[in-house]
This record gives C-alpha cells, sequence and structure tokens, in this order.
C-alpha cells in the first residue's frame, strides 16, 4: 500500500511537470501580446506589414508633404511674377509691366479671352514680339483665360492658389496632371519665359516643381 | 516688291517687309486720312482695318498684311461710314481732329459687332482711343446717333 501510494505520487508529478511544461512551451510559440488589452485589435499583425502608427513611415510620409509643400513655394514665384500673373488678373483688365498696372487702353477680356471690338489682343499683339522698349511681346494666339473660366491667380496665398489648382472648375482640367501638361506644353506659357524680366526659375525648373508638387501629394500650403 | 490689297485696290510697293503699314498707306499710297500718334500702339490714331479688325497700323509691318484686306478711312464701307459721318457731323464731334480718323475706325467696328452698343460697350471699344482735346463725351453721343441711324437704315 505504501508502495502503491508512493508510485501514485511519483506518477502525478511527472504529469503535473509535463502539463506546465507544456503549457510553457505553447506560450512561448505564441506571438507576444500587447500588455495593453484596451487596443482596438489584440493581435499584432505579422511582421511583413507596416502598421499605420509606424513612425518611420509617418516620418516619410511627412518628409514627401514638406517637399511638396516647398515645392508648390517654388512654383508659386512663378504664378506670380508678372509674366505669369498679369495674363490671370482679378478683374477683366490684363495687368501690364512688371508693376503689374491694370493695362493701359483699358482693353477688356471679352468672352473668349481674346479682347473687344477694336481692342482685341491680336490687333496689338502680333505672332511675334516686337523689338524695342514698349513695344507688344506677340505670340500667334495671344489671350487671357475666358470669361467663364477666367482662373484668377492675382491676390491669391500659396495655399488659396494650390486649392484652386486642385479644382477642375477653376482649371477646366479633368485631371491635375493635365496641369502639368498645361504648364509644360503650352506655347503662351512657354513664351512667357522667353521676353521681358524672366521669372525666377527656367521653364524646365518651373515644370520640375510643379511636377515635384503633385508627385508629393499636391499638399496644400499652410497660408 | 510686296503686294497689298488696300481699300479694295491691288498695289504693289517697293518697301521692306518691315517697314510699318502706316508709312506705306500715308507715305507710299498717300492715303493721308490715317495719323501718326504715338508710333507705339498707345493712342490708336493710326488705326486701321486689317481682314476687318482695328489693327495699330504704327507698330504693324506691312508684311502682316500680305494677303490681306486693309481698309483705311478713305475706304470704309458705306453702311458704316454713312451713319457714322452723319452723327460725327451733326454732333459736330471734333475738336482738332487730329485722332479722329482712329476714333472712327474704332468706332467702325464696335457698330459692326453690337447693333445698339450701351456707355460699358462704348467705353469697352473706344478706351484705347486717346483724344488730347477731350472730345470723349461727344464721341459716346455721336456713337449712340450713329448707332440708331444704322439701324434705321437696315
Ligand atoms: S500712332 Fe499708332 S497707336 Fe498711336
Ligand atoms: S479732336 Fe483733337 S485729339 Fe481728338
Amino acid at each position: 500500500m505504501k508502495n502503491f501510494h508512493f508510485t501514485l505520487f511519483h506518477h502525478t508529478w511527472k504529469v503535473i511537470v509535463c502539463i506546465v511544461l507544456a503549457i510553457a512551451s505553447v506560450n512561448l510559440m505564441l506571438p507576444a501580446r500587447p500588455t495593453n488589452t484596451n487596443r482596438s485589435s489584440a493581435i499584432a499583425p505579422p511582421a511583413t506589414i507596416m502598421p499605420k502608427n509606424n513612425p518611420a513611415a509617418d516620418d516619410n510620409e511627412k518628409k514627401r508633404e514638406q517637399e511638396s509643400k516647398a515645392a508648390f513655394a517654388e512654383a508659386y514665384t512663378v504664378f506670380m511674377h508678372p509674366r505669369c500673373m498679369n495674363c490671370h488678373p482679378s478683374g477683366d483688365v490684363p495687368l501690364q509691366g512688371d508693376d503689374s498696372h491694370q493695362h493701359t487702353q483699358g482693353v477688356k477680356r471679352g468672352p473668349d479671352g481674346k479682347g473687344l471690338y477694336a481692342l482685341k489682343c491680336s490687333n496689338c499683339h502680333q505672332s511675334v514680339d516686337l523689338e524695342g522698349e514698349h513695344l507688344p511681346p506677340g505670340h500667334p494666339n495671344w489671350h487671357l483665360p475666358t470669361a467663364a473660366r477666367p482662373m484668377i491667380f492675382q491676390g491669391k496665398s500659396p495655399r488659396q492658389l494650390a486649392m484652386s489648382f486642385k479644382d477642375s472648375t477653376f482649371t477646366g482640367f479633368r485631371s491635375i496632371d493635365q496641369l502639368v501638361e498645361h504648364v509644360e506644353h503650352d506655347k503662351l506659357v512657354i513664351h512667357s519665359f522667353t521676353y521681358g524680366t524672366r521669372p525666377p526659375l527656367t521653364h524646365e525648373d518651373f515644370v520640375a516643381k510643379v511636377k515635384e508638387w503633385i508627385d508629393k501629394g499636391a499638399a496644400l500650403p499652410d497660408k | 516688291m510686296i503686294q497689298l490689297t488696300v481699300n479694295g485696290k491691288q498695289y504693289e510697293v517697293d518697301v521692306l517687309p518691315d517697314m510699318p503699314i502706316l508709312w506705306v498707306i500715308r507715305d507710299k499710297l498717300k492715303l493721308t486720312g490715317t495719323k501718326f500718334g504715338c508710333g507705339a500702339a498707345q493712342c490708336g490714331a493710326c488705326t486701321v482695318h486689317l481682314d476687318g479688325q482695328g489693327i495699330r497700323s504704327c507698330i504693324s509691318p506691312v508684311s502682316r498684311a500680305v494677303g490681306k484686306e486693309i481698309v483705311t478711312i478713305e475706304g470704309l464701307q458705306p453702311s458704316l461710314s454713312k451713319p457714322l459721318m452723319e452723327a460725327w457731323t451733326e454732333i459736330d464731334v471734333p475738336q482738332c481732329g487730329y485722332c479722329q480718323t482712329g476714333q472712327i475706325m474704332a468706332a467702325a467696328i464696335l457698330l459692326r459687332e453690337n447693333n445698339d452698343p450701351s456707355d460699358q460697350d462704348i467705353d469697352n471699344a473706344m478706351s484705347g482711343n486717346i483724344c488730347r482735346c477731350g472730345t470723349y463725351q461727344r464721341i459716346r453721343k455721336a456713337i449712340h446717333l450713329a448707332a440708331e441711324l444704322k439701324r434705321s437704315a437696315t
């Protein structure tokens, strides 16, 4: 009997040790659990997927946003330069000169952006620039934006202008990529970099900045 | 040699292609109704019609007119010149008269495109034509009258 008891006790002890070891090993095989069980998901994602709150990803996103804003800030100096802004006035009279005064002769936009009556743009702005001080520069398609879509730049802050560019009712473009197309290939835009006081960036650099702004998320400037 | 059509007539003129149309019509063709004011597209005194548009002939090289039709004050079509002439005489618009050719050529385009111009339309059409004598109010009156005469003639 004594022997029996001893044997039983001996085996029971072995069984307990086995159970404890089994539980411990299962625990080791499971992934670590968060200590705070109030989190929305108590199960950690597999290591290959970056969590939303991954600080490295956040930093990268912030960096791109900052770069996007910085690129727009540079492009903005061109958009607001007289060579660009003079044809994007807040009223119906184009602007002139490096001080962006209202165009003499009181010329007006007209419905198609090409002037009115005897004051049509191309009456004076011919197919090429005229040589000499204060003579009209020229291009075969000299015009302002139309009355229906005046695309006003004048008076807009960087943020307001960037918002306008993202608004298809402002630009008339189906997608923001067409904005790149416009600044890169529109002949009148290109011509603006060829006469008078030049914009602060070359056309190439300007296009690169607009592209960078869009590629990095078309972030809205703070102001 | 440059071939030109002015007031419906063909001309061949021996000038450089960059000579301003104003020089050609005044000095070569002796059509002196068109005046020189500023020579820099500022005043409108030299306005002529090129294929119906009111160009400033002082800054337009004659090459611009090749294959096109120039009309000067001497050749303005009667449907426009008649009401304008009558209204200008009736209102007694000119003071010294120097700017008036340009005023009338600009007003002719307004009347052609707008049968019944408002004061605002007149301002939009005429603000590029300077009159150093300040006949602007009479010009405005005369344009209203010319529009009326033109309407009643059609
Ligand atoms: S002379 Fe041509 S606009 Fe003044
Ligand atoms: S009438 Fe004298 S300049 Fe106009």
